[in-house]
């Protein structure tokens, strides 16, 4: 027994021990060496694998110039950890900006640097379109910043079965429900859709509901919509989600697999079906990031040739290119000097061409060169995003996370269900009355 | 790795190393050098307390400390002001559908399925190995899913229930021997008639070796002479095991039991990997992380944790009584 009990001892004061080595091991200080400003800056992002040697490209002349080390760290679970190590008192010196609702309550806290002492705002001004600024913005400061950009809202397709089954590329909303009667009229389904994913499961679905109430009542009751103004069962709301139920058709039959494929498929599989022979489905609404999946999937695959897209119509010509989008944003969360050169430097065109060059990202920064991007289909999308008259961020990003969690569930619920569309409003008008006051 | 982190990390490798044992080391020997100088009388009484000091202070700062706070923070809002019983009266409100019920109501699915299960196969298949030759190999089978964690566990078992819609080639293995019987594929998980049946059965499949594996050592654990003098009374073996073995079990079932039954309690990350909580699967560990992590709702969360904990307070008291019931039989 007394063995036993000095065993226990042991451990529990060797992790005593480790903790504190562990608290005390981290000693690096920003020496000035050589006109360089040497040091390190820690970063937590979210991309991993691929896309974390594309950022590390990135950052390569940055640790060249500078002497900083960057101690880059991945994680998908971006709020959840941001929220510990703030809450800690422990955050990264940068990260990418956790979801807005979260960095509004950051900034509301002080827990978070603004940007406007820390970038020429003159430069930024000039080089950044404003809908872009403002979107990183909170109570007039800036408090997270745009390096690259992505669009949501592009239908794609697979325009050599286009052209073999004689289908055009719709302008309108009205041309894009006459295509899915005509692809269903030869015995096929328009869309593919997949909503699973994790935790996040309905997200993909929610993406076609904003973007159909922006393009349908216009930004203004678009953002008293997020904010909680205007109540799910109004009819400007409902109207979007009756609206995305004339796309799913009735019983979801204009999509593939109906509601089963849809709740059980990944978002990321989802599109793969355009590829098939004979083709799964047409048509495939998802943000511009998807055809990297596309790739991955089928690595004989050629953008442009074997898929393209269409930014999805307008359901009002009077809302013409209004975009809901999103991008890779940073935000500071301790102020060394560091981290703001790694700010600085993540806004110039320089760094973002880097990975522009690479494939898979837009960048925000006009002075990029627009034939800097790999294929047709990329300066394609650069070209819509720096064009687009309306940008507004992700509704469902901007909401209070509890309303967030609600909307998404509410789409798995509609699709397996669109006959109980009234009783799923009067549930998040239930959620509207609280989420926004705790 | 780098080893330029490595090299610099160094020193602390060698302090950990080397000045653990020393620091401990220097405490007993220190502390025993105090105790000698105390009067014999008093030395046994204050020895003791030394030993244990350390672990109690740890207990006492990680453990009891932070259950103090969250029953505290579980009565404030996120802005730290006192709201009384707000947070638990927006868990448990809403009866039967709202707040935190769908979870309770999961929870309690888990409790009376996992258990049951995991203890009834486990009870079954160590009697059953007892008596064949091969028995070493087929326990070692049903005991390796507990080498996987439960977070593998949940990705294989969301592959298992995979779907394809019907005429596809099915690639999930449930729905693929559904097919063999000429039935239509079906959702497993996101399913709310079936879901939290299924994500249970994964999670009783890592589970069933491990309530095999302790009952089995019960088992072995009973003299052979009195099952001998129980057949030579000319009981059968159905009998012998109604009154001789499993009475002998007992105790063992007992502490397996609730161990289960706080498994089932805490269970967070089967539920975490194949539904995120969607499809009314959710469970109270899963909520408590989500209101906190996502939702930011710190209130709320604490609440959840203190439901948490009052259910498993019973299971522990009953515990405790049991392990003291057995050892006054000693």
């Amino acid at each position: 027994m007394r063995i036993s009990s000095f065993k226990v001892v042991t451990i529990v004061a060797l992790g005593a021990a480790m903790v504190l080595a562990a608290c005390g091991g981290n000693s690096s200080s920003g020496n000035t060496t050589n006109g360089k400003i040497g040091g390190t800056v820690h970063f937590l992002g979210t991309w991993s694998g691929s896309e974390q040697d594309s950022f590390m490209a990135v950052i390569k002349p940055f640790e060249d110039q500078t002497g900083v080390t960057v101690e880059y760290e991945a994680s998908r679970d971006q709020d959840a950890i941001l929220t510990t190590r703030v809450t800690a008192g422990n955050p990264p010196e940068v990260a990418s900006a956790p979801s807005p609702a979260l960095l509004t309550k950051f900034a509301n806290q002080g827990k978070v640097i603004a940007l406007n002492n820390v970038l020429d705002m003159g430069k930024l001004n000039s080089e950044y379109a404003k809908s872009w600024i403002d979107l990183g913005s909170i109570n007039g400061k800036l408090y997270e910043v745009y390096a690259w950009g992505s669009l949501k809202g592009l239908v794609f397709y697979n325009p050599k079965v286009f052209q073999q089954k004689g289908y055009t590329v719709p302008k309108t909303w009205d041309e894009m429900i006459t295509l899915q009667n005509k692809i269903k009229a030869d015995g096929t389904t328009p869309w593919c859709i997949g909503l699973e994913s994790g935790a996040a499961s309905g997200w993909p679905g929610s993406d076609w509901v904003k973007e159909i109430v922006l393009s349908q009542s216009g930004p203004s009751a678009y953002d008293s919509w997020w904010q909680g103004k205007t109540k799910w069962s109004s009819s400007e709301i409902k109207q979007a989600w009756t609206t995305w139920g004339q796309v799913l058709g009735s019983g979801d039959s204009n999509v593939y697999g109906g509601k089963n494929f849809m709740v059980s498929t990944n978002f990321g599989d989802a599109g793969n079906g355009m590829f098939d022979s004979p083709p799964k489905c047409f048509m495939h609404n998802q943000g511009s990031f998807i055809t990297d999946f596309f790739v991955k999937a089928k690595p004989s695959l050629v953008a442009g040739q074997d898929f393209n897209f269409f930014p999805l119509p307008d359901v009002n010509s009077k809302y013409t290119g209004a975009h809901v989008v999103a991008g890779d944003t940073m935000s500071m969360f301790k102020d060394t000097p560091q981290a703001r050169a790694l700010m600085k430097y993540l806004t110039t065109a320089e760094a973002q061409d880097i990975w522009v060059k690479r494939g898979g990202k837009t960048a925000i920064n006009n002075k990029v060169n627009v034939n800097d991007y790999p294929d047709a289909l990329q300066k394609n999308i650069a070209q819509t995003i720096l064009s687009a008259k309306i940008a507004k961020y992700d509704a469902g990003d901007l909401m209070p996370p509890d309303m967030k969690n609600a909307y998404w569930s509410a789409i798995l619920q509609y699709v397996q269900d669109q006959s109980k569309l009234d009783s799923i409003l009067s549930g998040l008008d239930k959620v509207q009355a609280t989420a926004y006051t705790t | 790795m780098d080893w330029g982190t490595f090299l610099s990390q160094l020193p602390i490798v060698v302090i950990v190393i080397v000045g653990v044992p020393a620091v401990l080391v220097a405490y007993i020997v220190g502390t025993e050098y105090l105790v000698r100088l105390l009067p014999d009388a008093f030395r046994p009484r204050v020895r003791p307390w030394i030993w244990v000091g350390p672990a109690l202070i740890f207990v006492f700062g990680f453990l009891i400390l932070p259950a103090i706070l969250t029953a505290k923070t579980s009565l404030e809002s996120g802005a730290g002001d006192f709201v009384g019983l707000q947070n638990y009266q927006r868990q448990l409100g809403d009866f039967p559908t709202g707040g935190a019920w769908i979870a309770i109501r999961n929870n309690v699915y888990w409790l009376i399925l996992y258990t049951l299960v995991a203890l009834g196969f486990g009870l079954l298949l160590a009697v059953l190995f007892d008596r064949v030759r091969y028995e070493t190999f087929v326990k070692s089978l049903i005991f390796m899913p507990m080498a996987i964690s439960a977070v593998a566990l949940g990705v294989i078992w969301k592959f298992m229930y995979w779907y394809q819609p019907p005429g596809v080639p099915q690639t999930g293995t449930v729905n693929a021997i559904l097919g063999i019987f000429h039935q239509d594929p079906r959702i497993w998980v996101q399913d709310p008639s079936v879901d939290n049946f299924a994500i249970i059965a994964a999670a009783t499949w890592g589970i069933t070796g491990f309530a095999m594996v302790i009952l089995s050592a019960a088992l072995k654990g009973i003299p052979a002479d009195l099952l001998e003098a129980a057949r030579v009374d000319g009981a059968g073996e159905i009998t012998i095991f109604r009154r001789v073995i499993f009475p002998l079990m007992m105790p063992t079932v007992v502490v397996v039991g609730t161990t289960l039954v706080i498994f089932a309690l805490k269970a967070f990350d089967v539920v975490y990997v194949m539904t995120g909580g969607n499809f009314e699967t959710d469970v109270l560990a899963n909520r408590m992380y989500k209101l906190l992590f996502f939702s930011g709702n710190q209130g709320g969360a604490a609440a959840v944790a203190m439901i948490l904990l009052a259910a498993v307070v019973p299971v522990l008291i009953f515990n405790l009584r049991q392990f003291r019931a057995v050892e006054a039989r000693r």
